[in-house]
């Protein structure tokens, strides 16, 4: 337990609530990620603007945080490739087919009481639950 | 125009949040989904700070009739549960298990010029466009 840390992650949680809850009252719009990611792609050229500005912002705030912060964020080098590849597309078609990811389904989603995002929510965690199980103390594939 | 500005900040806001909560840390993740392992439980308080702001702010939000900058709410009105859903869920998760990564983290993740990072973004997309060809009719 000696990487536990609560109070950023507090912090940090309140932040992310905190750019959802302006997304909605200003724009109306619910901050999940994938589904900004894949309409990106495949909104008119002014639907597209607003999810490619949200998109950039993401990234400049990890720059910032990793330039001042003291600890920075570790980059992880020697994880296989296979599973990066795999996972991502999983976590690609997953997140369309069942329209929603960590931040659509487990933050607004739920902030909104939706029963969908709920299920969603119990559904993705048991299965990472287990998938992480399975790799890393069932076969050892990934440890 | 107030619309993007909205979502820049918005956007910077939320990296802010993933980065200082650590979700970008995908070992981190993954210690969080490791419940029989060396369990790291510090995720569970992202969603709690998340949901703490959330629940208490969507409630007077969704009231209004409209937000601020646009003439509608963009909401989904689905209520159903139905296989999609619970299929789709199952397998972000189990792409999720694999990696350490959910979208969020993996798109911020491209500002710390993480290689892996970026294998990830492409993958995911990947995914959306076989789900747009194959799967969706």
């Amino acid at each position: 337990m000696e990487n536990f840390t609560p109070i950023t992650a507090l912090l940090g949680g309140a932040l992310i609530g905190l750019s959802a809850s302006l997304l909605l009252l200003l724009n109306g719009r619910m901050a999940g990620i994938s589904g900004i990611m894949n309409g990106l792609f495949s909104s008119p050229i002014k639907e597209e603007m607003w999810r490619g500005l949200f998109l950039l912002g993401l990234v400049l705030g990890a720059i910032g945080y990793q330039t001042f912060s003291e600890s920075g964020i570790p980059i992880r080098q020697d994880y296989p490739m296979w599973a990066i590849i795999i996972g991502g597309f999983l976590v690609g078609i997953g997140t369309r087919m069942g329209s929603g990811c960590t931040s659509g389904h487990g933050i607004c989603g739920i902030s909104n009481f939706s029963i969908r995002s709920i299920s969603a929510t119990l559904t993705f965690m048991a299965s990472g639950i287990i998938t992480v199980y399975v790799l890393k103390h069932l076969t050892g594939f990934l440890s | 125009m107030k619309n993007n500005l909205v979502a820049l900040i918005s956007g910077i806001l939320f990296g802010l949040g993933l980065a200082i909560s650590q979700m970008m840390n995908p070992n981190k993740v993954l210690n969080f989904l490791d419940i029989t392992g060396n369990w790291d439980p510090s995720l569970a308080f992202v969603m709690i700070g998340a949901l703490a702001v959330g629940i208490l702010s969507f409630r007077f939000i969704l009231k209004r009739p409209a937000p601020l900058f646009d003439e509608a709410f963009h909401v989904s009105k689905k209520i159903h549960i139905d296989k999609p859903l619970l299929m789709g869920a199952a397998i972000f998760g189990i792409g999720w298990g694999m990696t350490g990564y959910c979208p969020g983290p993996a798109f911020a993740s491209l500002g710390l010029f993480s290689m892996e990072a970026l294998i990830m973004v492409i993958s995911i997309y990947a995914g959306f466009f076989s789900h747009r060809f194959f799967v969706k009719k």
